[in-house]
């Protein structure tokens, strides 16, 4: 999959030793290069078009945003290349802002390269005014000009670049076009930083003379504060509460000096400071763009008709069903297919079964083992496949217009469209999807969606689901089990939302183009997602499993499994070892079913009735997060969030089972 | 209360009525108003007579009943004062829910126009009445509510009234233009929007709306953006001529 990429990086370094055979000659340095710019621009594809299979991915110290870096060579220089989060601005604070800007002003990468969108220039542009402002080395690259081209837009790089004072290159990363030229560059800026004219760009007279004013008061004071003075000072004025906040501990009488002189600006304005501001920056952001933009007819191209089906207002709501069924139909079919694939080899050499007589160490080993089989056999080949192909679907556009149909129906529960795709990916495994809400602008909505996701029926369940009811029941009860589900979380979520009080933050999202998305791109997405599945369900579920085969073993599951009874037995119509098979089940869902089948073989049909088997999928479905979700719902929440989900779910799973049990008795 | 007042706030209820009934259906009939209104067709008929002369509304017997400008600013400003009253009623002094209406509709007519901007501010300027119907924004010409937080009453006057009427984004018609003039709502929702481009003075169209009501796509500088209802009913705009 990465061929390609290594390919290219390798074009890169061989011309790199061509021209210069010895490697010595030129500035043998090392240099570093930032990849800046808002979310859906291609920054990933340059980013994977540069670095190929050369990448580190991992989180900023001490926050929960992905940090991507990787490495190339190129014309004899080695180059770190640091792929910065997607944003539109320097100003809500969120922590991908933050790690933004603080990553330009302090670490000060030798160039950063701001990527745009060729379509939609003066958006793009907005940021690119204030990366200047930041007055860093940079480059601007203009990407996706071809989809630009389809309608009708074309971008004339001389006058931008006149404008900007700032070099512009042209690309469509996806194709590997123009990204030599920009980096070299990139690379002549980094060594030769005067290239970079950087000329400032004049507000409007009334707010020019006081950006003036206080840069100098800022400058007179040496506060060393690693920020441009200039950008200290419109931020001041913007009423920006981190910068504020900054300037405020070292000299109060610059906050006051900016307290006044934005006052006056409102006075002028009638707008608070920071709308005048932005407002200023759209100005010549406007101006830039139509004065480098060359827009012939507009033509309705393809992608817009496309995107007037996806969102016609009832066709809509059947291709949205469409994407999501033909997405897990998928992967059932071709996880199905891997999972069979590795269980036979992994059966051939070492049978799997978690009842084992004899030594403990054995056993614990055995259950050690079986953690590892049953994360390999099970997990990995349904997980892999969704996400490669979710991250497709979202890449190429069509995920964002299933949220916007699916906006209204997530405010039911409190969220809105975007928290769709953590929704969807819980359908895979719970871990990485909750790891995902990050998306999600508050804790509040971070924790809804959270606790929705603990009852989305993850590959694992699906497997009870699958093994218990259509094996041994039937389909339609299957679907049935699945369809409850879906309502359970549907109820439980509007539940939830009376309990946790709070606003709802509304919808903004951009709508960006139709495009065929990257393989690589999805791939590196695939990648990021699965590793929290290895790095936290894996040892979880090696450690869990062991655990519970030893406690099994010594017997000490037993009493528990009979001080549960009044429950298992009473309530919700089920044999007593249920008790056994629901605490394994916590661990893993799956173990559910393996349990079961060590315990009696597989003729289970002789052990449990129709009901007890539709029962027991549905406890086992809803009754607890397994322990790895636990996990990573403690790390992401703290211990009192994770006790109230957990226990949300378990009154949940006796309610709804014992009632389901009383319910469909007559019927099964 | 003189004749005077009498017939204005008779105007007003009529005005409030024929306004909420064209929220929902396209073509405002005289029998509609006559239900909502309990006063008997023969009656609303004459009265739309004389409000036609008045340039509040055109009327035609089979045509139905539209607002003109004019009217529409007196329906709104009055439909503002019943919902914020609304929230007061509820939100404040804790009302039950069954006699916020009846209660909203005879203060209405008599809140000054300070004192609504005092309730607004009380209430932090709340987007929709409790039955979830948007409150219309107020007609100074503020741009946005942190403004009007921060000016004393004195200085209200030197601010101003508008005199084009405002509408959300959410009820302008497909492919119309609209001049962003007002955003409703806290620093962050404002910053959020500013930085996607809705800016004071930007043009903005809507180019398409989800049904059941779901977002609302609008173009704005060359890019598409997706507003969930909840910030689309805070965003206002003057009608642009196409």
């Amino acid at each position: 999959m990465n061929t390609a990429n290594d390919n290219k990086a390798n074009e890169f370094t061989q011309k790199s030793h061509t021209e210069n055979p010895e490697g010595l000659k030129v500035n043998e340095k090392n240099i570093t290069i930032a990849l800046a710019g808002n979310a859906n621009v291609g920054k990933s594809v340059v980013f994977n078009e540069l670095t190929g299979s050369n990448q580190i991915i991992g989180n900023w110290p001490g926050k929960t945003v992905e940090r991507a870096e990787g490495k190339l060579r190129f014309e004899g220089h080695d180059i770190k290349v640091i792929d910065l989060p997607g944003i539109y601005s320097f100003s809500t604070y969120s922590m991908e802002e933050i790690v933004s800007r603080e990553y330009i002003a302090f670490e000060k990468p030798d160039v950063v390269i701001n990527v745009v969108d060729a379509s939609v220039l003066e958006r793009n542009l907005f940021f690119t005014i204030q990366l200047k402002e930041m007055n860093v080395p940079m480059v601007v690259c203009v990407n996706q000009v071809d989809l630009a081209k389809q309608k009708g837009i074309i971008i004339d790089t001389e006058k931008l670049e006149a404008a900007l004072g700032v070099p512009v290159v042209s690309t469509v990363a996806i194709r590997g076009e123009g990204l030599h030229e920009l980096m070299e560059v990139a690379t002549e800026i980094a060594f030769n930083k005067t290239k970079n004219k950087n000329t400032t760009i004049e507000y409007g007279a009334e707010v020019e003379n006081r950006i003036k004013k206080l840069t100098e008061l800022i400058q007179s004071k040496n506060l060393n504060l690693g920020y441009p003075s200039r950008w200290v000072a419109i931020k001041l004025l913007e009423n920006d509460i981190e910068i504020r906040k900054l300037v405020e501990s070292k000299s109060r009488d610059i906050v006051n000096t900016a307290y006044d002189l934005a006052r006056e600006i409102e006075d002028i304005h009638k707008e608070p400071s920071f709308a005048v501001i932005a407002s200023e920056r759209y100005f010549f952001a406007n101006q830039f763009a139509h004065g480098a933009q060359l827009q012939s007819d507009i033509k309705i191209t393809f992608s817009e008709r496309l995107d007037k089906l996806v969102t016609h207002r009832v066709l809509g709501y059947f291709i949205s069903a469409l994407v999501v069924g033909g997405l897990l139909l998928w992967t059932f079919v071709v996880g199905d297919f891997f999972s069979s694939l590795l269980t036979s080899a992994f059966g051939f050499f070492h049978p799997v079964n978690p009842q084992v007589a004899g030594p403990i160490v054995i056993i614990l080993w055995n259950g050690a083992f079986g953690g590892i089989v049953a994360g390999v056999t099970l997990v990995l080949p349904f997980v892999i496949p969704f996400y490669l192909m979710l991250s497709l679907i979202e890449n190429s556009g069509i995920l964002t217009r299933v949220a916007f149909m699916m906006d209204s129906a997530m405010h039911k529960i409190g969220l809105h469209g975007k928290a769709l795709i953590p929704m969807i990916l819980g359908y895979g495994c719970n871990v990485p999807a909750i790891e995902s809400t990050r998306i999600l602008e508050t804790r509040r909505e971070r924790l809804l969606a959270a606790f929705a996701i603990t009852f989305a029926p993850c590959a694992a369940r699906t497997i009870v689901i699958l093994g218990l009811v259509a094996v041994f029941v039937s389909v339609w009860w299957a679907l049935a089990l699945y369809a409850i589900d879906i309502l359970v979380m549907f109820i439980l979520g509007r539940i939830a939302l009376k309990v946790v009080p709070g606003e709802t933050s509304g919808l903004i999202m951009e709508m960006h183009t139709f495009k065929v998305p990257s393989l690589s791109v999805a791939a590196k997405q695939t990648w990021s997602r699965t590793k929290s599945l290895i790095y936290v369900v894996f040892p979880v579920y090696i450690i869990g499993s062991a655990l519970i085969q030893g406690l099994y073993a010594l017997g000490l599951l037993t009493p528990i499994a009979n001080f549960l009874a009044p429950i298992t037995v009473v309530w919700l119509g089920l044999p007593v070892i249920a008790g056994v098979v629901l605490i394994f089940g916590a661990v893993r869902k799956e173990f559910t079913l393996l349990m079961l089948v060590a315990l009696f073989g597989t003729n289970l049909a002789a052990i449990l009735t129709p009901i007890q088997f539709i029962i027991l999928a549905l406890v086992s479905m809803l009754f607890i997060p397994c322990l790895a979700t636990l996990t990573i719902l403690l790390r992401e929440f703290g211990w009192k969030a994770t006790t109230s989900i957990a226990l949300a779910n378990i009154i949940t799973a006796i309610i709804v089972g014992g009632l389901f049990y009383r319910l469909i008795g007559p019927f099964v | 209360m003189s004749n005077n007042e009498k017939l204005s706030a008779n105007i007003e209820e009529y005005l409030e009525t024929i306004y909420k009934i064209s929220q929902n259906e396209k073509i405002v009939k005289t029998s509609r108003i006559s239900k909502d209104l309990s006063i008997t067709s023969a009656s609303v008929s004459e009265m739309l007579k004389k409000l036609d002369k008045m340039d509040y509304v055109n009327y035609s017997q089979y045509k139905g009943v539209k607002l003109t400008e004019n009217g529409l600013k007196v329906a709104k400003r009055i439909t503002r004062k019943h919902r914020l009253l609304e929230r007061f009623l509820r939100d404040i002094l804790k009302l039950k829910d069954h006699i916020l209406h009846d209660q909203a509709c005879e203060m209405e007519h008599s809140l000054s126009d300070d004192a609504e901007r005092a309730l607004c501010q009380v209430l932090e300027h709340p987007d929709k009445c409790p039955d979830d119907r948007v409150i219309p924004a107020c007609d100074l010409k503020f741009t946005t509510c942190e403004e009007c937080m921060s000016r004393k009453e004195e200085e209200v006057n030197e601010v101003g009234k508008r005199n084009e009427n405002l509408i959300p984004i959410m009820e302008l018609e497909k492919e119309q233009k609209g001049k962003v003039s007002f955003i409703r709502g806290d620093y962050k929702v404002i910053r959020r929007l500013l930085d996607m481009g809705i800016t004071i003075g930007a043009s903005i169209s809507v180019i398409k709306i989800a049904p059941l009501s779901g977002p609302v796509e609008v173009a704005i500088r060359g890019s598409k953006l997706a507003i969930g209802r909840d910030i689309a009913c805070n965003v206002f705009v003057e009608l642009m001529e196409a």
